[in-house]
């Protein structure tokens, strides 16, 4: 699990220099073919639920899932906002802040990491590491009766604590891949310079760390919206329930119209989609960083 | 940076163990205080930047870690905690062991791995050689393969539930192609290739397994709806990899009349190995952690078919309130997970680093 993100769209850009354009042939259409295909095949459940969504409650009943809808209709989406809506805004009041806070925690630990290296720094690094990997399963009870006694159980700032501590790991790991991309000649200079090790963070590297700070925030947002499992084990309160936590109850709930489960499933999904289309440059090097050497 | 670094402190000349005189003593004492103030004066930085959170994650991973696994070796049951030791020490882990549920569980992660790492490397592999193949609407497949990744493992298993549910989605469709028998997809307890019978003549005190060993049914459609929302993950790391091919390999490929399939099969699979080795280790710890996906679109499933030891250790602890046990399978996850990740990481982290 390391290092360096990278920047995927130039690397593929660079490649019409080595194979220039040319008429296609017939094994270039046997490739857009198959692309086209599995477009579909990847597309049908998102085909389903937003089309679901749209649909009249005349309309909504799981048997005419396939139907597009007869008639744009809203009463699913006005349906799924009264009841998710205060989820929508709970989960944003969690992954904001949570997000925010362990971004810059994960640039102090980055920087440490990339351009300070101390004795054992690899060892603490892989240590830190790890607290990504495990399934919180294992360390849900303590966190439970920890935020108990803290009296933060069942609350928002409950929720923002955990998501903080337990992204660190990737936060860190997120920026020590980023600073290191950045010259170290930069930070000798300004040593040489006379700037202390504060001076050197504040004044040269933050103002270089925006690109990083993008791709760590949308990848720990999405992170945090998506989370179901902190959700459901650390707030019982439905009102002050993440929006995950509330859509899955929405639909384990049968007398829910098909259109507005599928409907609250959009409103779920919306804000880490639209990330993903206007910011999907940055996404990609964020979930790279896991894998990419 | 090294050039920063001061020695570190008490590393100095080592004395004979000879009866040390006064004033000696007291000059290195001094010496040693003055190294402890450069030492600090050098580390000052570091210390303080990393301190708050290595502290954080001592405790809240493994401190919190550390307490579970009390927990799993205490008799705590029922509403008053207690962490008074169960005995015969490590009982809880006999139990769970015994506990057909757990031993369904243990079943189904394992054979949910093994397909969904099949389906998801080798369609994010074909995706991935596809896209970067194709000469036209490259960015436009890019991001409709990866666009599920974005997606909560809620949504995926609400809309997913639908597609695989018996008298709606799939079936619609096998109705109106006129399949007379449609599967019952989730609600299919069967299991098949059962080899419990088989195992127990080859394996003495086989018949400690109460459940059927095989594939159960009702877990493909959640390997398809699992692989569905990563494959895209898969293919934007092969993608990242692919760049890194030299491009003159082709051309020499296809001078010595090599053909696309021996050119990809004898040449890009190679090279891209390692991602292949990075991506499995990555989706394998995720599937061994499951959760959120099997809750939201099966739960349990019929006769336990689609359970999982991320939904049992849930279950025991909130529901049935058996912290003890819940702890326990919470432990054989973790120790399932460290097996696949440690490895992995101490070969990217620390070896790479000499």
């Amino acid at each position: 699990m390391t290092t360096a993100p990278m920047s995927l769209p130039r690397r593929l850009a660079r490649r019409p220099q080595h194979q220039p354009c040319r008429p296609l042939r017939r094994g270039d259409v046997a490739v857009i073919a198959s692309l086209t295909l599995l477009a579909i095949l990847v597309l049908v459940p998102i085909y389903v639920m937003v089309a679901a969504g749209f649909k009249s409650p005349a309309q909504a009943d799981a048997s005419h899932m396939w139907e597009l809808p007869k008639s744009l209709d809203f009463s699913g989406y006005s349906g799924a906002w009264s009841s998710l809506g205060p989820n929508f805004v709970n989960s944003l009041l969690i992954a904001v802040p949570a997000t925010l806070i362990s971004s810059m925690i994960g640039a102090i630990n980055g920087y440490v990491f990339a351009k300070m290296p101390f004795r054992g720094h690899n060892v603490v690094f892989l240590a830190m590491l790890l607290g990504m990997f495990i399934p919180y399963q294992v360390i849900l009870v303590p966190m439970v009766r920890f935020l108990q006694e803290a009296q933060l159980y069942g609350t928002l700032q409950g929720l923002v604590l955990v998501h903080v501590i337990y992204g660190i790991p990737i936060t860190t790991l997120i920026f020590r891949n980023y600073y290191s991309q950045i010259p170290t000649d930069l930070v000798h200079a300004a040593h040489v310079d006379g700037a202390s090790h504060q001076q050197v963070f504040r004044h040269i590297m933050l103002p270089l760390s925006l690109p990083g700070f993008v791709v760590c925030g949308i990848f720990q947002f999405t992170n945090i919206w998506n989370d179901f499992i902190f959700g459901i084990t650390v707030v019982p309160n439905p009102d002050s329930q993440p929006m995950t936590v509330a859509l899955n109850n929405l639909s384990g709930n049968f007398s829910v119209d098909w259109n507005v489960v599928m409907a609250g499933a959009v409103l779920a999904a919306l804000p880490t989609a639209l990330i993903y289309v206007f910011l999907g440059r940055y996404y990609v090097r964020g979930l790279t960083a896991g894998s990419v050497k | 940076m090294r050039l920063l670094r001061t020695s570190r402190a008490g590393g100095g000349l080592r004395a004979p163990a000879a009866p040390a005189a006064p004033v000696p003593a007291d000059a290195s004492t001094a010496r040693r205080a003055r190294d402890r103030v450069s030492w600090w004066r050098a580390h000052r930085f570091q210390v303080l930047a990393l301190a708050p959170s290595a502290l954080l994650l001592l405790i809240f991973v493994y401190g919190f870690i550390a307490y579970t696994l009390r927990v799993s070796l205490s008799k705590w049951q029922g509403i008053a905690p207690t962490l008074d030791l169960e005995h015969p020490i490590g009982k809880t882990y006999q139990v769970l062991a015994e506990t057909p549920r757990f031993q369904a569980d243990m079943r189904n992660v394992i054979v949910f791995t093994v397909l969904f790492l099949a389906l998801a490397v080798i369609g994010g592999l074909i995706m991935a050689i596809l896209v970067y193949d194709t000469m036209v609407a490259r960015g436009l497949f890019r991001s409709i393969f990866l666009f599920p990744y974005a997606l909560s493992f809620i949504v995926t298993g609400v809309v997913w539930r639908w597609v695989f549910t018996p008298s709606t989605g799939a079936n619609l469709i096998l109705d109106r192609l006129g399949v007379d028998h449609p599967p019952g997809w989730i609600t299919d307890p069967r299991v098949a290739g059962d080899v419990s019978g088989a195992l127990e003549k080859v394996i003495p005190g086989g018949d400690f397994i109460q459940v059927k060993l095989g594939i159960p049914l009702a877990l493909i459609p959640v390997v398809i709806a699992a692989s569905w929302q990563l494959a895209g993950f898969a293919m934007a790391n092969f993608l990242a990899a692919l760049g890194a091919v030299p491009p003159e390999l082709r051309e020499a490929a296809s001078l010595d009349g090599a053909t696309w399939w021996q050119y990809q099969r004898r040449i890009v699979l190679p090279l891209l190995w390692p991602m292949i080795v990075a991506v499995g280790v990555i989706l394998a710890h995720v599937s061994l952690k499951s959760f959120d996906l099997v809750y939201a679109m099966t739960g349990q499933g019929p006769g336990f078919a689609t359970d999982v030891p991320g939904i049992f250790v849930f279950d025991q602890t909130f529901r049935a309130l058996r912290w003890n046990l819940g702890a326990a399978a919470s432990m054989v996850m973790f120790v399932l997970v460290a097996a696949v990740i440690l490895p992995y990481l101490y070969r990217r982290t620390l070896k790479e680093a000499r």
